[in-house]
């Protein structure tokens, strides 16, 4: 997006200010444990020190903060905002209001109401495929998708193309994981209408460079919209959605420490604007006579329906988690665990990883395989030393095929990781190893 | 025996790594292919009837040790049943694996009972049961051979 933007920190102090919330006795740790460390922060992990979460790129977990967030807007300005003409609806306006605004500092985004609330990433790509797409996307177009994306950003699209008899364009992968941009440059031109491609990988966790692809579809495709799944890349790094360029982004809250069924699509305005709406019903109209309907501005003319105020205002409060501890040390904590893990793995025997090998390409995410193990059997094998790590096709069956194999099991870690979870994974391929030796 | 031990047992790890009846079968009079979509494993069953019996009954494809096992030890299982043995059979297999069997019951399926272990780890019964509900299909599907992807997308709750 080109508009000028300045990165404002706006007060979320709320007219009337929740009253805490009374602490549950279990959740402060015992006085005479270790020091505190940043699993206590996180209710399901300080109840059972022994579970390894590794499955953060399939949903993160919630900061007691976050948790009490909510519960603190239940207990206290829940009603239905925008329609009650009481204190308290307009208590749960100015909740929903600030949630976004907050949401949208977090992601440098200046224009808060080009910021959609949607269920999550997959909704807000389903929203640009609908009401972007079906009205633009014609017979003979070009959509150019890469080898890497989640079925989120690639089903829809494929779906898209065969309604319009458009042509869907996927471009190759390099052999360790990452976008081929010559590849890529060399599919863009003026047939191209949608360039839509990750910023993280979620099976590989390779970083995608928007801004450099964006500048090349700027350059060789100007009539294309670039979309991006940021579903992976707004929990992990400094993600400044302005300074992309790009046309849409999308994210999901609950792999960024807030609550499930509550993301985002950030759109261009003039996009936004003439797009017609996805979704009809409460909220999204202006005025609706008996033949015809005005939208409502932005946000709400793609909000249908009563909000998701209370998910919202816990994502707020996540960013509030992630801009304290710093996003830049989220991603310097991630990536000295990536080192380990890569590390650890790389050292025995039989194990394949995948994805870029420079790790300053790579977010959290570490997919490996282990000769003669099926990942479903690893993870039960690790499941049994309480470590939680994905094992399948991540949602990115094309990607699989393209790497060649039906599935591989991945760890990925979050703030909440400590080098402990990276000793239990590493003793549980072991021990499956063990199991599963010839002989 | 712990409960991983007792799902990977040696005969399971054994058949994980030499599955029987691995192969296509010529002339077969059905084929069905099973995936489970949560996970992408994918298995195809031939089967081949001689009246009512199954004369000869085969499967390829990818996936875990449990799915793999199971696939091999159940076309070893059923080779010369009857269409309503082998549906007997399944139906008590299913029991097995999701524990609805005593022991005593266990003790009466052969090598079958060697997969009794995944009845403790219910995220895995679908694993074990892919390549017996493609089987069970290809039983029911007519007399039609079914082809490449007209099979049906298994899935089941655990």
């Amino acid at each position: 997006m080109t508009r000028k933007s300045v990165r404002i920190r706006k007060s979320l102090a709320l007219r009337e200010p929740a009253k805490p919330v009374a602490a549950a006795p279990a959740a402060t740790p015992p006085a005479t444990s270790k020091p505190r460390t940043r699993r206590d922060d996180f209710p399901i992990l300080a109840a059972s020190p022994n579970l390894h979460y590794l499955d953060s790129a399939a949903t993160s977990q919630k900061p007691r903060a976050v948790l009490d967030a909510m519960r603190a807007y239940y207990e206290h300005d829940n009603a239905n905002p925008h329609r009650g003409a009481y204190d308290l609806s307009a208590r749960a306006t100015q909740r929903y209001h600030d949630a976004r605004e907050r949401v949208a500092d977090f992601l440098g985004v200046v224009d808060a109401p080009t910021l959609i609330f949607t269920r999550g990433t997959t909704e807000a790509l389903n929203l640009v495929a609908t009401a972007w797409g079906r009205t633009n996307v014609k017979k003979g177009d070009e959509l150019v998708l890469t080898g890497m994306e989640h079925h989120a950003n690639f089903v829809p699209w494929q779906q898209l193309a065969l309604e319009k008899h458009a042509r869907l364009r996927i471009c190759p992968l390099t052999a360790d994981g990452r976008i081929d941009v010559d590849k890529l440059k060399a599919m863009l031109g003026r047939k191209t209408a949608v360039v839509a491609f990750s910023h993280v990988s979620n099976a590989l966790g390779t970083i995608n460079p928007v801004r450099d692809i964006a500048a090349l579809v700027r350059d060789k495709a100007r009539n294309a919209v670039i979309a991006v799944d940021g579903a992976q890349s707004a929990p992990h790094m400094h993600v400044h959605v302005d300074e992309l360029d790009v046309d849409f982004f999308a994210f999901s809250g609950h792999k960024m420490l807030g609550p499930m069924g509550i993301g985002g699509l950030v759109g261009r305005r003039e996009l936004l604007e003439a797009m017609p709406p996805y979704q009809m019903g409460g909220d999204m109209i202006e005025f609706v006579g008996d033949e015809t309907t005005t939208w409502n501005v932005l946000p709400h003319k793609f909000e249908a329906g009563t909000p998701n105020v209370a998910d919202a205002v816990g994502l707020a409060a996540a960013c509030d988690y992630l801009d304290t501890m710093g996003i830049e040390k989220v991603r310097e904590h991630e990536l000295s665990l990536i080192t380990l893990i890569i590390e650890r793995l790389r050292a025995i025997d039989g194990v394949t990883l995948y994805g870029p090998a420079d790790l300053s390409l790579r977010s959290g995410v570490v997919s490996f395989n282990v000769a003669d193990i099926h990942p479903h059997d690893l993870s039960t094998v690790l499941d049994q030393e309480g470590v939680c790590i994905r094992a399948g096709h991540h949602c990115a069956q094309p990607l699989m095929r393209r790497l060649n194999v039906p599935a591989t099991a991945r760890a990925s870690v979050y703030v909440y990781n400590e080098p402990a979870d990276v000793d239990a994974l590493v003793r549980g391929v072991v021990r499956a190893k063990g199991m599963f030796a010839h002989g | 025996m712990n409960n991983l031990d007792a799902l990977y047992q040696e005969v399971i790890l054994d058949h994980n790594r030499k599955p029987r009846n691995f192969r296509e079968i010529e002339g077969a009079d059905r084929r069905v292919e099973g995936r489970n979509p949560l996970c992408g494993d994918q298995v195809t069953v031939w089967l081949k009837l001689d009246g009512d019996h199954v004369a000869d009954v085969s499967f390829k494809g990818t996936g875990c040790a449990v799915s793999k096992s199971s696939a091999s030890l159940m076309t070893s299982a059923v080779k010369g049943k009857s269409k309503a043995e082998t549906q007997q059979l399944f139906d008590k297999f299913h029991h097995m694996i999701t524990g609805k069997m005593t022991d005593a019951e266990r003790g009466q399926m052969g090598s079958l009972a060697a997969l009794g272990g995944v009845s403790k780890f219910p995220l895995r019964v679908k694993c074990a049961s892919l390549a017996w509900h493609a089987l069970k299909s290809a039983l029911d599907g007519g007399g039609e051979v079914s082809t490449e992807n007209e099979g049906p997308a298994l899935t089941e709750g655990a």
